[in-house]
């Protein structure tokens, strides 16, 4: 029944010093949609695919705002997630209320990272099933994070989550230098790039190219499979955002303009042909029909 | 057995756990009672108090004064009690009101700026989320019926900001440019605003001085909890500095017309 | 291993016939597949060097750090399971804040070691816990001057001069012997941790890493920070060239 004699508790050590029930925690979060996220020097943004679970479904929620300054994607178990980002909501107010200021991102995914650690030493509880990209920004600018289940949490420029969220992982290590601040040359070209195309766009653009690459044979990314979440200034096709770039989140008819943009995957070398939106819902089963709880 | 290692997690008591012996069967519960289960009776006046303080803004930050005295009612007990309280890089703290209370508080924001310290990650407590924690802290004490009793005035200087804040024992709070606590609020308070209000970013350090020193004489000579030794606390953006004590000139034979003062003679 | 299968290692609360708790021995094991961690204890001050294996390129450097600080004067290291390391940083920072709010003094390192080591101690003793996978390196300057103590998964701490643990402890151990500690200045130390970190790094076995320093001691003020970056980079230049002739 079970894979060996030290996989059925997470109290217990593998003679290899392994926790595989968190192991195989970290595996519920490879079953939900993939999620992605990007940082620049002036923005944070978070790309996520939707599944629905018939035609008559409508698509799960992949983002959740917390605060103006912080926004989460996820991969996983969604009630976990609910639990979770609910926590977050309350670290959030908590801060504004005792030291009227927005919470230190960084903090925040600690504060998470600490409660999952301990379902991972005692007995009688489970892991987190669910792992998150939260994007955030404060005085230092974006901010990109990782939580996941085994109670760890990273910072990172780009990085991917979810099913099949290798293959966008590989996009992003290709393309990273592209939009992140991390070297000085690369941040003198972005900043004369983001001239013509604007930064955040060209951020979204690697965003939708990383997240196309998770898809299944066959799938494309419409406006109502794709969630965008950003942070930061207002991008040329937004309306109404506020002056400090407080997190929303974009689906739906408004996705149009990104999606419309994207180059083919086939062609990487035409021009920006305009791709056909909006493909009519195409019904999704869930990738496993045993696991009591929804998966996104 | 207590089965719930988070119960375990509780830092450790030595006047309730002395041996270390927890996890322990029955954990004992010392945390505060229900205010109103028993009869109990909480503080109702300050013992050992400190009088008051006075801030205001000038071109370069703040400056806040507070003598040096702490009185056990009539009598003046100690003398060289430090009313000025540094509080991490950017802000000072400056208490009148029960010294034990005031010597609490600074206990409590120590801890707290070694907390941020261990953290580590650039992010700073500034003056007002300083002031905000403060705040929250007084009303929530006056909340359960068991305030501080303290008024405080919490002044400081970052990022280029100057900032001035008051907050009491009922939690009560307000900002200005010049902010006085306790008796000072009657009587040096109207020459501080005269002084100050409108030229906040013409004074200069020289000037801000003169307007404390005449101020704190005023208070003293005033003032029959007072003492004439005080110590000027400054916060700009080089950071704080607290001085040392310092006296005024006083001049006292004009009371010797004034009835009450010295041996009676009619 | 004779102890697989035996059914006498499930559990922290089973001895083995021959008296042994195998589960502690597995949280070792942990310990033991993770990136070497050092510090030495000078005579003005101790420092710590970490080097931290860094899974993807896409991680931003320096974050994400595996020395923290328990109080303005004692920092502790980890190697192990990472999330198992902050938990008991956690906890030390509360027992040191509980050792000010009771004396109003500055708890000493070994204060610390010792609360730490008997929290670690309590969950070796339960079915219903596993042991920490940690063996934590804490280290600072109190009254007493310079100390350091390593707490390990057992719960046993002792005190070291130089003290290594993680994957390449072994050869760490060797390079410290070599040292007379005792006679380094903190700044000498910064040179001789970075040379070490270099030197036990597996380059053909190992992913990348990011060698992480910190201090405390005179030259800190007495507060546990990471070193400047200047010497940082100085430290990491004068390893890779003396990593080169060594080898």
């Amino acid at each position: 029944m079970f894979r060996n004699t030290y996989d059925s508790d997470n109290t217990v050590f593998s003679p290899q010093g392994r926790l595989h029930q968190v192991e195989y925690a970290l595996e519920a979060v490879k079953q939900g949609s993939a999620a992605v996220g990007l940082v620049s020097k002036t923005h944070a943004v978070l790309l996520a695919l939707k599944r629905s679970t018939g035609e008559l479904a409508a698509y799960q929620q992949k983002m959740i705002r917390i605060d103006d300054h912080v926004g989460i994607a996820i991969a996983g178990l969604t009630s976990d997630a609910r639990v979770l980002s609910n926590f977050m909501r309350q670290q959030a107010m908590s801060s504004r209320m005792m030291f009227n200021r927005p919470v230190p991102v960084n903090r925040l995914v600690t504060s998470i990272a600490d409660k999952a650690q301990v379902n991972t030493q005692e007995y009688g509880r489970r892991p987190y099933g669910v792992g998150f990209l939260v994007i955030g920004q404060d005085q230092s600018g974006p901010h990109l994070h990782e939580f996941s289940p085994s109670g760890n949490s990273y910072e990172y420029y780009a990085m991917s989550i979810g099913a099949r969220s290798q293959s966008a992982k590989t996009y992003l290590e290709k393309h990273f230098a592209e939009f992140a601040d991390c070297m000085l040359l690369f941040r003198l070209l972005a900043t004369i790039l983001s001239y013509f195309l604007g930064s955040l766009e060209k951020l979204i653009q690697h965003g939708l190219y990383a997240l196309r690459e998770t898809l299944q044979q066959d799938k494309e990314l419409t406006i109502n499979n794709t969630s965008v979440g950003i942070l930061g200034p207002s991008g040329v096709d937004e309306r109404n955002v506020k002056a400090d770039g407080s997190f929303r989140i974009i689906e739906g008819a408004p996705l149009r303009f990104y999606l419309d943009n994207m180059k083919p995957k086939d062609a990487p070398e035409a021009p920006p042909a305009a791709v056909p939106a909006a493909e009519p819902t195409e019904p999704q089963a869930p990738p496993t029909e045993d696991v009591q709880m929804a998966e996104q | 057995m207590d089965h719930f290692p988070t119960n375990w997690g509780r830092p450790r008591n030595d006047t309730v756990d002395a041996y270390n012996t927890y996890p322990l069967h029955q954990r004992p519960d010392w945390r505060p009672k229900d205010s109103f289960a028993d009869g109990i009776q909480r503080t109702q006046q300050p013992i050992v108090t400190g009088t008051s303080v006075l801030a205001i803004k000038y071109k370069d930050g703040i400056m806040m004064a507070a003598d040096n005295l702490a009185s056990y009612g009539s009598l003046a007990r100690f003398k060289d009690i430090q009313r000025l309280h540094v509080v991490g890089d950017y802000t000072i703290l400056g208490a009148g009101g029960d010294m034990s209370d005031f010597q609490h508080i600074q206990h409590t924001l120590d801890s707290l700026m070694i907390e941020e310290f261990s953290v580590d990650d650039g992010h700073k407590l500034g003056p007002p989320e300083i002031y905000e924690y403060l705040s929250r802290l007084m009303y929530g004490r006056r909340s359960e019926m068991n305030p501080l009793w303290n008024s405080i005035l919490v002044g400081g200087f970052k990022d280029g900001k100057s900032f001035l804040g008051y907050v009491d024992l009922l939690g009560t709070t307000y900002s200005a440019s010049t902010l006085a606590t306790g008796y000072g609020s009657m009587i040096a308070q109207p020459l501080l605003r005269k002084a100050v209000e409108g030229r906040e970013h013409l004074i200069t350090e020289e000037e801000a001085r003169e307007i404390i020193k005449t101020s704190m004489k005023v208070l003293f000579y005033r003032d029959a909890r007072s003492l004439n030794k005080y110590q000027i606390g400054t916060i700009t953006a080089a950071g704080p500095k607290i001085y040392e004590a310092q006296s005024s000139e006083t001049e006292w034979s004009f009371a010797e017309g004034i009835r009450g003062y010295g041996a009676q003679t009619q | 291993m004779t102890s697989i299968g035996t059914g006498y290692d499930l559990s922290s609360s089973t001895y083995s016939p021959d008296g042994r708790i195998f589960q502690v021995e597995y949280a070792n094991k942990a310990v033991e597949n993770s990136g070497t961690t050092i510090a030495l204890r000078v005579k003005d001050g101790v420092v710590f060097a970490v080097e931290k294996l860094v899974h993807s390129k896409l991680l931003v450097p320096e974050s994400n750090r595996r020395i923290q600080t328990i109080d303005r004067h004692i920092g502790l290291a980890t190697a192990g399971l990472l999330a198992d390391g902050r938990h008991l940083a956690n906890r030390a920072r509360d027992e040191a804040l509980n050792w000010r709010d009771m004396y109003r003094s500055p708890p000493t390192v070994k204060a610390v070691a010792d609360r730490v080591g008997q929290y670690v101690q309590a969950y070796t003793l339960y079915s219903s816990v596993r042991p920490f996978g940690v063996s934590a390196i804490l280290g600072g300057v109190d009254k007493d001057g310079p100390a350091l103590f390593v707490v390990e998964p057992s719960g046993v701490f002792y005190g070291y001069n130089g003290a290594a643990v993680g994957k390449g402890r072994t050869l760490a151990k060797t390079e410290l012997e070599k040292l007379k500690i005792s006679e380094l200045s903190t700044r000498q130390a910064v040179m001789e941790a970075a040379r070490i970190i270099y030197l036990v790094h597996d380059d053909a076995k190992d992913k990348e890493f990011e060698l992480e320093l910190s201090w405390v001691g005179d030259e800190t003020d007495g507060h546990h920070v990471q070193v400047p970056r200047d010497l940082a980079a100085e430290a990491e230049r004068l390893a890779k060239a003396a990593v080169e002739t060594f080898e």
